[in-house]
């Protein structure tokens, strides 16, 4: 039964490819392309025009530059806006062609050969493995009603509820990298969990088919309605190769009366070598709508890669006594920067909103916390408390926190709390001293430093999590 | 088991030991007492091999130059230190800071590793015996921890380790009597034909309840007499 599951897939597989590899867009940003795009993936004229709209408004838009983190500047001209997912052929063949550093560093986060290989596209049969894993795990979501699949299938089979809710969190006259993606995006996750529905399981995207190739502009849509509950993991603990180095991911998230959806992050990606040469730039937008009232969405992330992290998972908590949570660690070592925090607009009443954000910084690194709470004048009631810890190891590094807090309602109270700190020679000589190397030390030292949010990932990620966050800051101390 | 020849000292520039000469032997109880700025953490501190130290001599430990140990290698080696101030590490629960080093301590001597329920008969065992509150081995680590209870604490790691050389730092000070008793039952408890101490410590009242083999006057940055046991009553007496 399974082994007719997998010849199956393997004729889905290879006959996609070939059917994908005749088409590519030409290098460039115009109508052209865009058309090109929404015309491969059969996409209903509707979304043609959003693609296009949205792109008239970016001519207009300019690339934001008040964030501390600088880049050369961006050519988009010179972007491919749509390749094919690569073949077989031209994929790595073997573990051995690859950067023996990351070989290490998977055999430290105790990621198996199989998984080794799929995270960096080699073509094994292993591949099909995890593929009929994600069949069984279908069929039981299935089962609810949970829909759970790649946003142009949701186009396809679901085009009112993605009409209803694409771009309603992040309309598409949002900012530079916002609009630009939904000019361009390729594909990414959908989720749709019907009323009274407690998802079973966690959702993540290393179970979708065809996870991989989402490319640089993904666009996620997840909508739990009325009295549902979703728990949503993004990302892998393991460094993922990738050869765009512009990534501007959209994700929307919307809840509606009593629901409640739970978003964790773990970005690894390519952070540049220790001269802070590459690395990928990671420009998401992500928002979520708490859009009923008792609504709640929580959003945890662990960003440990990428050469600049730039993003502010959001809460827009416009249902009556709905909650907001964000919880977030951010580690830069070498030459990486990170200018990450979050945005808390209470617009209902009893609104409640929750901050906790870890920043360590390590090497030559560059630190931001940069947080908007803002409580309107009608969200009577409400509260927001916010706290940020700085770690600092070396004298090298940089830190800073940059809290923006506009209070328009006289009954609403704002609590801010900031400290930083430093590893002391002495707490690493105690851990010494009781056998841990510094390595270990180190690490948890760390850990607990992170301890509150490392808590709110789900029980799996978390202790993968934690291997990474020692392994992330390796060679940081000495 | 330990034997150190001609030790100097410095730190930015300053001379804290010369010339400091001390043998022990498996099984031997050594006190060393003298004032504020003698040199008795420094001692602690390098035999521990905490950094910033310009050191000279020749320290040998079970035969083998201890300063081309690593800290951790020296831990795994069975030499413990009791801190003069035990350090804080927020959101580290105790008992997995505790598990952490005992695993790493065993898995560098070739013993199998305790799985979590194997542990926690163990800590539970040796809590009791030193009267800690086992509540507490669920908090952060020193954090909130009164004076004594750090102290205490260090003393609930030693044994739980088990190490060869076991050096207190001034771990007397500032407990009262209970306390004080706790922890001389708990070194008591290790005294065994092939376990040293070094105890380093201002007070003779420890001595009371440790009888030690040997007592050393250190003055200087270097030991300035020897004796027994009633050395360090006439210390006393001569301070009164």
């Amino acid at each position: 039964m399974r082994d007719k599951q997998i010849e199956d897939l393997k004729d889905y597989k290879y006959g996609f490819s070939t059917d994908i590899e005749s088409f590519k867009a030409p290098k460039g940003l115009n109508e052209e392309v865009i058309r090109f795009i929404s015309n491969i993936k059969k996409e209903p004229d509707w979304l043609l025009q959003w693609r296009l709209k949205a792109f008239e408004r970016l001519k207009v838009l300019k690339e934001p530059d008040w964030q501390k983190p600088k880049y050369p500047k961006i050519d988009y001209q010179d972007l491919y806006y749509y390749s094919a997912p690569k073949s077989f052929k031209e994929k790595p063949k073997n573990l051995e062609d690859l950067d023996p550093k990351l070989l290490e560093t998977y055999k430290k986060l105790g990621i198996p050969l199989q998984e080794q290989k799929r995270l960096n596209g080699i073509a094994v049969d292993a591949v099909f493995d995890s593929v009929s894993v994600a069949t069984t795990f279908k069929d039981t979501l299935t089962e609810k009603g949970i829909i759970f699949c790649s946003i142009s299938e949701a186009i396809q089979k679901h085009p009112d509820l993605v009409k209803k809710y694409l771009g309603s969190v992040i309309p598409i006259t949002d900012h530079f990298f916002a609009t630009l993606n939904s000019a361009v995006f390729t594909d990414g996750s959908f989720v749709y969990i019907p009323p009274n529905v407690k998802c079973p399981m966690e959702l993540s995207t290393y179970f979708r088919i065809n996870a991989s190739d989402t490319g640089q502009f993904e666009r996620t849509l997840i909508i739990a309605d009325k009295g549902s509950y979703v728990s949503y993991l993004e990302g892998c603990t393991a460094p993922m190769r990738d050869e765009n180095q512009l990534h501007a991911a959209n994700v929307e998230l919307v809840a509606l009366d009593d629901a409640e959806i739970k978003y964790s992050t773990v970005q690894n990606w390519y952070p540049g070598d220790k001269d802070g040469k590459g690395g990928i730039y990671n420009f998401v937008t992500k928002r979520g709508l708490c859009k009923g009232k008792n609504s709640k969405i929580s959003w945890t992330q662990v960003e440990t890669g990428s050469a600049i992290t730039w993003k502010y998972p959001s809460c827009i908590l416009k249902g009556d006594n709905s909650i907001g949570e964000f919880y977030s660690i951010a580690i830069t070592n070498n030459y990486q920067k990170a200018d990450t925090g979050t945005k808390m607009i209470h617009l209902g009443k009893n609104t409640k909103s929750k901050i906790i954000s870890k920043g360590i910084s390590a090497g030559k690194s560059d630190m931001t916390y940069r947080g908007l709470v803002d409580i309107s004048k009608n969200a009577s009631n409400s509260t927001n408390y916010t706290q940020c810890d700085s770690l600092l190891m070396g004298n090298k590094c940089g830190a800073h926190t940059v809290p923006y807090i506009k209070n328009k309602n006289s009954n609403s109270n704002i609590a801010h709390e900031a400290t930083t700190s430093k590893i002391s020679e002495d707490q690493l000589h105690y851990c010494q001293q009781r056998g841990l190397n510094q390595e270990e030390a180190v690490g948890l030292i760390v850990n607990g430093f992170c301890k509150e949010v490392l808590q709110q990932l789900p029980m799996e990620f978390a202790v993968e999590a934690q291997k990474l966050v020692g392994i992330s800051l390796e060679g940081s101390v000495g | 088991m330990l034997k150190i020849n001609n030790l100097n000292a410095k730190i930015q520039e300053k001379i804290i030991l010369s010339g400091f000469n001390l043998e022990i032997k498996p099984g031997e109880v050594h006190a060393i007492m003298g004032p504020n700025g003698s040199g008795k953490s420094t001692l602690s501190n390098i035999l521990s091999g905490k950094k910033g130290y310009e050191v000279s001599g020749e320290v040998l430990y079970e035969n083998k130059n201890l300063f081309d140990l690593e800290t951790e290698e020296r831990a795994h080696k069975g030499i413990f230190l009791a801190f003069q101030y035990p350090l804080e590490i927020p959101g580290v629960n105790t008992n997995i800071f505790l598990k952490t080093s005992l695993n790493s301590i065993r898995k560098a001597k070739g013993e199998k590793e305790l799985d979590a329920l194997e542990f926690l008969k163990l800590v539970k065992e040796k809590a009791k015996e030193l009267k800690f509150d086992e509540e507490k081995l669920n908090r952060q680590l020193n954090v909130g921890f009164s004076g004594g209870e750090k102290k205490k604490n260090e003393i609930l790691q030693m044994s739980i380790l088990d190490p060869k050389l076991s050096i207190l730092d001034e771990t007397d000070s500032g407990l009262d009597i209970d306390a004080l008793k706790i922890v001389a039952d708990g070194v008591n408890a290790l005294r065994k034909k092939n376990n040293s101490f070094l105890i380093i410590t201002h007070y003779q009242r420890l001595l009371d309840y440790i009888k030690p083999d040997f007592v050393h006057v250190l003055m200087g940055g270097k030991i300035i007499k020897s004796g027994g046991a009633e050395l360090a009553i006439e210390l006393e007496k001569k301070r009164i």
